[in-house]
């Protein structure tokens, strides 16, 4: 039986005039995210995408998988496809739905005629469909208010379409169209998180890693790479820049008060990764803070860091809980390598009691005092590039 | 050139062990159980390595028993005697300084409402015979201590612990966990009055995924696994016969006193050449076995130091490789404080080493006390 995967447009309906640019970049979006397992055609009508696959050995279960995970898509059904006769839909639906079918007490049909030429009206099409199925599987009991299953037949303009009911989509606005970003990211719990949900309303990402070797490991940034791949999965392929750390942070330790030390390494770290950013245009940085999670994200911690840059900052974790941002990250499959346990650059020098309050104004005399300055561009020159691929995992 | 010090996580595979190995997977690759003449041949490998195995430990063939490395060997150790013995008594007593496959062990018998005592060590980071004896009383089912620590090199007196304990209480299982002495001390099954014994071949140059269980000969536990009749039904499944084989192989080209003697000297350089740096502290106890040299480096962390010296190409570890980042619980054990604990380092030794790869250590725990920020 040919199958094939209807798509439905989330958030994208509602753009006006830039409604066909959104669709190109989702259809783009979606092309790349199936590209390894064959060849798909893919079309658009009606706010719908259609997937179809161009050869009967293609694996319907894994692009289902892989198109739950692409942002801008509200729901979609894997669909039989049939003939535009009664007769053909009446013969389809018992054998594609069965086992759903005979997994349920009650059902409903659905029929959507857009393609007026079809002789029988909607309700029509209902009637002879959930007939024909009350027929085959006597067990079963209409209920239009609250049927366990939906069975869906769609009579579009290029065929028959048979469905039960839809799977939800990942939402959002497809990756892509909201501009260029650039994550910060550790290998923590938080970091792929802020990543994911900033892909989710539309943005690409870049991503920026801090690595102070040999205080912090090859593994912890093999760590990193594993997690932007899962994070790849949502927001597609990116490239992510390693930053050679190891000298900024023993002139940290060596040259500033210790209550300051991480404070002052945020610091550092917006001011490098905003001049990343700027050459990849790049017109926002990402973090994972959230307020009070920790000292360095108190509301007086995070102005002190925020003034270390002009560029826009996102914060999208920044009124969560620590069990919200964990649950999310058990649902983008990150939890487990996060929690790895190699140390991070935000973890090598942490003082035993770090301010909670600090003062702008002593931060920055602070800072001051050592140059930095030559050492933020040997860092900035001196970049590692690692191309990142969910296909890659 | 690689100097890889860091022999107590794992050794490289012999080349005669390699060589039975591929032999093994490639032409004689029978299933010793198949009735067929190419199975009987697998079964005489079998047979072979279970022998040599055996005499290692001076033990008889039929008290040795395959399984997949050390850590399935304590785990059926421990769990098979206390389902073997549970309607005799309720305590196990374990050291508080075994590998963690003892002691996640012993907490899951502790969770199945077995009443589990932990022995501390002694400043000299052994376990003593006087503070196993106190908790030996007619519920004590089982004792294990390890044969020597992994982290440290301290020899337990395994053979006087057990002989007290029979004393004490003869229906007692005695366990050890021989892993690091294996290969490196000679061992005698019967005059160290153990009943059950743990091995594994990838630290004496065997492949990995290879160990066995002695269980001396009229001691009964509860097998955990089921299927057909190999391993005396203790270890069902087809036997892993390339690994096994050279495992035996790798036992027969053990010269237990010969590298003891010229591990000695390299661990007596080692410990000349290190008290000569500035920072460098000596946590494993002068009767330690050699093979095992636990030191502290200045305030530098493990971690940061062991990556550090991976520049030189030199290969340590923090503590136990399977604790990957933890805390030693051992150092903490003997009283060592954090800041010494978390700087701790583990060198051990092979055949295989030689005085260039000390005075690359040297040269590189030098260089990494000098350059790296101190906590």
């Amino acid at each position: 039986m040919k199958e094939i995967l209807l798509l439905k447009d989330g958030e994208i309906v509602l753009k006006g005039l830039n409604r066909r640019s959104f669709e190109d970049v989702l259809k783009k979006n979606l092309k790349y995210a199936l590209r390894s397992l064959g060849s798909f055609e893919i079309t658009s009508a009606q706010s719908t995408i259609y997937v179809k696959p161009l050869s009967e050995s293609i694996d319907l279960d894994e692009a289902c998988d892989r198109v739950s995970r692409v942002f801008g898509i509200a729901s979609f059904s894997r669909a039989a496809v049939c003939e535009k006769t009664i007769e053909s839909v009446l013969e389809t639906v018992p054998v594609y739905l069965e086992k759903e079918l005979n997994a349920v007490k009650t059902f409903k049909v659905e029929a959507k005629r857009s393609d007026k030429r079809f002789p029988l009206k909607s309700p029509e099409i209902c009637r002879e469909t959930g007939g024909e199925i009350l027929s085959k599987f006597p067990h079963l009991k209409v209920d239009v208010h609250n049927p366990e299953l939906t069975v869906n037949v769609e009579i579009r303009d290029f065929g028959a379409y048979i469905h039960g009911e839809p799977h939800k989509g990942a939402g959002g606005i497809p990756v892509g169209t909201g501009g260029k970003a650039a994550i910060l990211i550790s290998g923590g719990i938080d970091s792929p998180v802020a990543a994911y949900m900033m892909a989710k309303r539309g943005i690409q990402l870049t991503a920026i890693h801090f690595a102070s070797p040999p205080y912090t490991s090859r593994r912890a940034e093999d760590k990193v790479v594993r997690l932007l791949r899962k994070v790849s999965k949502y927001a597609g392929s990116m490239t992510m820049y390693t930053v050679p750390f190891t000298k900024i942070q023993e002139k940290i330790k060596e040259e500033c008060p210790e209550e300051l030390f991480t404070i002052i390494m945020r610091r550092l770290m917006m001011q490098i990764s905003s001049k990343i950013a700027e050459r990849n245009d790049c017109l926002a940085l990402v973090t994972g803070e959230s307020l009070g999670q920790v000292a360095s994200q108190t509301i007086g911690a995070l102005a002190c860091t925020d003034d270390a840059s002009d560029m826009l900052v996102f914060r999208p974790l920044i009124g969560m809980d620590k069990q919200e941002i964990i649950d999310i990250s058990y649902r983008i499959d990150t939890y487990n390598i996060s929690i790895e346990p190699y140390e991070d650059c935000c973890t090598v020098f942490t003082p035993k009691h770090p301010r909670t309050r600090p003062v702008l104004k002593y931060v920055k005399e602070a800072q001051e005092k050592p140059n930095f300055e030559p050492l933020v561009e040997e860092a900035v020159n001196n970049l590692k590039v690692t191309h990142i691929s969910a296909e890659d995992e | 050139m690689e100097h890889y010090l860091d022999n107590s996580a794992t050794t490289v595979v012999s080349v005669n062990a390699a060589k039975k190995a591929y032999e093994i997977m490639t032409e004689n690759y029978g299933n010793p159980s198949s009735l067929h003449l190419k199975g009987m041949y697998a079964e005489q490998e079998l047979v072979k390595a279970r022998r040599t195995v055996a005499k290692t430990l001076a033990a008889s063939s039929d008290e040795i028993f395959f399984t997949s490395g050390g850590t399935e060997a304590n785990n059926a150790a421990l769990l098979g005697t206390a389902q073997a013995k549970k309607r005799r008594g309720n305590k196990i007593v374990v050291s508080s300084i075994e590998h963690s496959s003892i002691i996640e062990t012993a907490k899951k018998l502790e969770n199945d409402g077995f009443d589990v005592v932990y022995i501390n060590p002694r400043s000299d980071g052994a376990i003593h015979k006087e503070d196993v004896l106190n908790q030996i009383d007619s519920s004590t089912i089982l004792v294990s201590v390890m044969s020597v620590n992994n982290e440290t090199g301290a020899v337990m007196q395994i053979s006087d612990i057990f002989s007290a304990v029979k004393a004490k209480n003869s229906e007692v299982v005695c366990h050890t966990d021989a892993v690091q002495a294996f290969g490196k001390l000679t061992l005698n099954a019967r005059k160290m009055n153990a009943d059950l014994i743990s091995v594994s071949g990838h630290k004496v140059h065997a492949p990995k995924g290879c160990g066995a269980l002695y269980i001396k000969k009229g001691v009964r536990i509860v097998p955990f696994h089921y299927g057909g009749e190999q391993e005396g039904r203790i270890r069902p499944g087809t036997e892993a016969l390339p690994l096994i084989a050279a495992f035996g192989t790798a036992c027969d080209e053990f010269k237990i006193d010969e590298n003891y003697r010229k591990i000695k000297l390299l661990n007596d350089y080692a410990r000349k050449n290190l008290a000569n740096i500035d920072g460098v502290v000596v946590n494993s106890a002068e009767n330690a076995l050699p093979y095992v040299l636990n030191i502290s480096a200045g305030r530098v962390r493990s971690e940061t130091m062991l990556h550090f010296l991976e520049e030189f190409d030199v290969f340590v570890s923090s503590g136990s490789a399977c604790a990957k980042g933890k805390p030693s619980h051992v150092l903490q054990a003997m009283g060592i404080d954090k800041n010494r604990a978390d700087s701790a380092l583990r060198i051990s030794f092979s055949k295989y080493n030689t005085t260039d790869d000390i005075d690359e250590l040297c040269r590189g725990i030098e260089q990494g006390l000098k350059v790296l920020a101190h906590r």
